[in-house]
């Protein structure tokens, strides 16, 4: 009997400590956790450029699914000309277009520049985001295919033309990275491929490796350039397009003022016939006006 | 004996019960507005996976989200909202962590409407601020709907409103929350 009693009351305090264990949950105040809302999460990393262009360059930003990016670029006069042209304003070379977000990394787009009479059109995917997380990436790649039709009359009429003399092709791969709110940077190895060229002694393979960058000044201004260096080198007379800009945000608009020594607007133009020569104060300004449309809405019920 | 054996019993457990007494739901809904009286067009998102723990026995009410996750009819409006005002790069989550004062007024073991006060910790933007408001809680079938609405105002959170767009971004946001919430199996 004895024996039976001080058994009930070991198994008493053993219940006892038993009560403590589940007591302990009421002292967590991390509700969260238990649902595992404090584990980290992937996420992509957004807004590495304030545009889908650096200046000249795609840059590895997209534009948002279901958007439309009507952009009018202008290019002056070269600014050497002095005030006779009013240093380039009184020239204006122009290129507009429009871009389409189509998923949240695949955009396309088509343009036309008055440079050449020029229409280009492009698509670019990135099969890799930049992201945070378990399983992320500290980079985006992104690829971009496009092709230009020249739409000047021909050179030498009385030959035997081909409408394929007229396209150029262009197939480049970006590498970026937003290294911090401030600070984002790509590099944008890129072949262009021009089916007819003006010399037996031009290339038709024009290989590059082009550098892209912004420096956010504040949150709605920022200050990008971008460059390609053309690996093989240029014929005599063209050089490497050297851009620096500034992105103003107001609202809608994206305004990119920039002095650029490249007056073409498109892959082929800027990186094969760049003529300015920065030493010799042949840059221009430039702006590109960047106003976005929303085609599609998302239902917010 | 016997009896004092079962009493016992119902004690140990009785722990085991009530801390299983959590609710919680990964799909709550936020909808957030901005919009100024004089705005001619609508400053306003919605947020549709909003994670929320509530435990029934002590009150404890807690909520958190993505500031990524808030979507708007305006893509661009997103993009602002994520890069300018609530820099989501930074400050990726929004969180509160409070409690129903009145929790003993809710039986939730039985279906019926209540009305709740919920008072707490707000943090939003990096910044955390008191918020007190009033809510409701309908209990029915073992699920628990809970929905309450108050106001922000963005300055107390260093939210900073540009004049260029002060008539159309409202100093002060509206914060409507909506969750049904689920047993938890712990």
């Amino acid at each position: 009997m004895h024996m039976i009693k001080r058994f009930k009351i070991y198994i008493g305090l053993l219940l006892c400590v038993a009560m403590l264990g589940p007591l302990k949950m009421f002292a967590q105040d991390d509700l969260l956790s238990l649902v595992g809302e404090d584990k980290p999460t992937k996420q992509r990393v957004k807004y590495a450029f304030k545009s889908s262009r650096v200046i000249n360059s795609h840059s590895m930003e997209f534009i948002n699914p279901g958007t439309m990016d009507f952009r009018i670029l202008h290019r002056f006069g070269s600014l050497d000309q002095g005030y006779k042209n009013f240093f380039g304003l009184d020239q204006a070379s122009m290129r507009m277009s429009f871009d389409f977000g189509l998923l949240h990394n695949l955009m396309a787009g088509v343009g036309r520049s008055t440079f050449k009479k020029e229409v280009d059109a492009f698509v670019k995917y990135a099969p890799i985001c930049q992201s945070t997380g378990p399983g992320s990436s500290p980079v985006t790649v992104a690829l971009v295919s496009g092709i230009t039709v020249d739409g000047l009359p021909w050179a030498d009429p009385t030959r035997q033309n081909y409408f394929t003399s007229r396209l150029a092709y262009y197939n480049q791969v970006i590498i970026g990275r937003k290294f911090s709110e401030a600070l984002s940077l790509q590099v944008m190895p890129t072949v262009v491929h021009k089916n007819l060229v003006q010399l037996a002694t031009d290339k038709n393979d024009i290989v590059g490796l082009g550098f892209g960058g912004r420096l956010k000044l504040s949150k709605r201004m920022a200050l990008t350039w971008d460059y390609t260096y053309v690996v093989d080198g240029l014929p005599e007379g063209y050089f490497h397009p050297l851009s620096f800009g500034l992105d103003i945000e107001t609202g809608g608009h994206v305004f990119q003022l920039h002095v650029s020594n490249a007056n073409g607007m498109n892959e082929r133009a800027f990186i094969t016939e760049t003529t300015g020569q920065w030493g010799q104060g042949q840059v221009r300004f430039g702006f590109n006006l960047s106003r976005m449309f929303q085609l599609k809405k998302p239902k917010l019920d | 004996m016997k009896n004092s054996f079962l009493l016992l019993l119902l004690l140990t457990l009785s722990p085991i019960l009530v801390s299983a007494q959590k609710y919680f739901t990964k799909s709550g809904r936020i909808d957030f507005s901005a919009t100024a009286p004089s705005s001619p067009e609508k400053i306003e998102a919605v947020h549709k996976t909003v994670t929320c723990v509530l435990d029934a026995a002590t009150g404890q009410l807690q909520f958190s989200l993505l500031i990524q996750g808030f979507t708007f009819e305006r893509a661009l409006m997103q993009e602002h909202f994520n890069e300018n005002y609530m820099e989501s790069g930074k400050f990726p989550k929004a969180e509160f962590k409070g409690a129903i004062t009145n929790n003993t007024a809710v039986n939730y073991s039985k279906d019926g409407d209540y009305t709740v006060t919920v008072k707490g910790k707000l943090t939003l933007h990096g910044e955390a601020r008191e918020v007190e408001t009033t809510g409701k809680i309908a209990i029915k079938g073992g699920k628990i709907s809970a929905s309450a609405n108050f106001s922000a105002v963005l300055s107390e959170y260093k939210i900073e409103v540009p004049a260029l767009v002060s008539d159309k971004v409202s100093k002060t946001a509206t914060i409507k929350v909506a969750c049904s919430l689920e047993p938890l199996k712990s």
